[in-house]
Parts: C-alpha cells; structure tokens; sequence
C-alpha cells in the first residue's frame, strides 16, 4: 500500500534528485486510524537547495506537494539541507514532537495519539 | 455580511510584534508542532499574541492563503512571515530566532 507515501518520493525524487531522501510516515503518532497517510516527515538532501534560504527550500517542497496538501497530507515536517549542510551536521535528523490531540481528521479530539 | 479575514490578518500581524496562528492555545496547545514553536517562544520570553485556528476554521484557510503556507503553525515578525515549526526550530538552533525578534522590538519599542 503506502500509496501516498510512494507518490510523495516518487514526486521529490523527479523534481529535486536529492542524494539522500527519507519520507517518513508519522500517522501512526496521531490521532487517525491505523494505516493513514496523513502525517509526513521528510528528509531532504539536495545540492538544489545551495544558496537558498530555508523558507525557500520549504516553499519549493509545498510546491512539488500542492496536490497531496490540498488532500490527504495534514502534517508535514521538512527537514531541507544541501549535502554539505547534510555532511557537517553528521547527518543527524529532528524528531517529531508528540501529537497534542487537536488533529481533527478521524474526527475525534481525545488526545494522546503516542504511547 | 462575510468577514474579511485578509483584513484581520494584516492587523494582526501588524499590530502584534509577533503573531502566532496555532492550533490550542499557547497554554493548552493541542498539536506538538504548535506546542513546540510555543516553546521557543517562551524560551527567548518576549510577548507574543496568538490564534487559535481549531476555534476559527474560516481564519485557519484563510491564513494558510495569505502567506501562501499549507501548514499550521505559522509565525509572523514585525508583520513578515517567517515560517512554520521547522524553520522556527532551525532558526532558534542556529542562534538566528532570537536576533530577529530583538530587531523587532527595538524597532518600536512602545508596541507590544
């Protein structure tokens, strides 16, 4: 399955030809029934981004994504570096923090979405 | 009789130093993402002002137009965008988060 997950690198893949390139499904850490493909985080490594500020890099990655945001993606945590960037940091990656609850796409608000 | 949310928007940020559209509260955030640009926020300790788009779903769709940004959390500083969770996060990480806001405040110091 994985479809969006599938469609989300495949997209990244084509459009930044990124040397490193992770898409992390983090649905089940949220309030949404098993198996969604609701919450994304990506990793990004890409000598595309050289010289563009992050905001940019970011806006770039919203643009190759319109589609999925305007539907089935409700998070999406980017982290966009060029492989220098990727190299000096020791290619370390931010976790996501814990759900709080208030994603309202399975309809219900009650909480704790992360053991 | 609709709202003009663009309207609500622009005196928002303008009038706030910084403005935050979360998701909860800053006392009672109810997405991590929005807890954790709250976080630093507190951290760095200047005044800030924020939505709740959970209670205005219109204002919610109207600001992601309006900076042209898909996601909630955004932060807007002395009315410009500036980004959401991650690049709030990086931008504190990289010692770049606090130097703006102080910026911001020195350059009108009789707003909020």
């Amino acid at each position: 399955m994985a479809k969006v997950q599938g469609r989300i690198e495949a997209k990244v893949q084509a459009e930044l030809t990124p040397i490193h390139l992770e898409v992390i499904n983090e649905s089940h850490m949220h309030n949404v029934p098993a198996g969604s493909e609701s919450h994304f985080r990506l990793v990004i490594v890409t000598d595309r981004f050289r010289g563009k500020a992050a905001l940019e890099r970011h806006r770039a990655v919203h643009r190759i994504l319109e589609q999925e945001l305007a539907g089935e993606i409700h998070a999406l945590a980017l982290t966009t570096m060029t492989p220098e960037e990727w190299t000096a940091g020791g290619g370390k990656v931010p976790s996501s923090p814990p759900c709080l609850g208030g994603d309202q796409t399975a309809g219900g608000d009650t909480g704790s979405g992360i053991s | 009789m609709s709202r003009d949310l663009n309207s609500e928007i622009k005196t928002e940020i303008e009038q706030n130093k910084i403005m935050v559209y979360i998701k909860g509260t800053p006392e009672f955030p109810r997405c991590g993402f929005s807890n954790a640009m709250v976080q630093v926020l507190n951290k760095i300790g200047k005044p800030f002002s924020s939505v709740d788009v959970l209670a205005d779903p219109e204002k919610w769709q109207a600001v992601k137009a309006f900076s042209n940004w898909p996601t909630i959390p955004q932060i807007y500083v002395n009315g410009e965008f500036v980004g959401g969770c991650d690049i709030t996060l990086e931008m504190h990480q990289k010692g770049e988060l606090s130097p703006l806001i102080e910026k911001a405040f020195a350059a009108a110091p009789e707003t909020k």
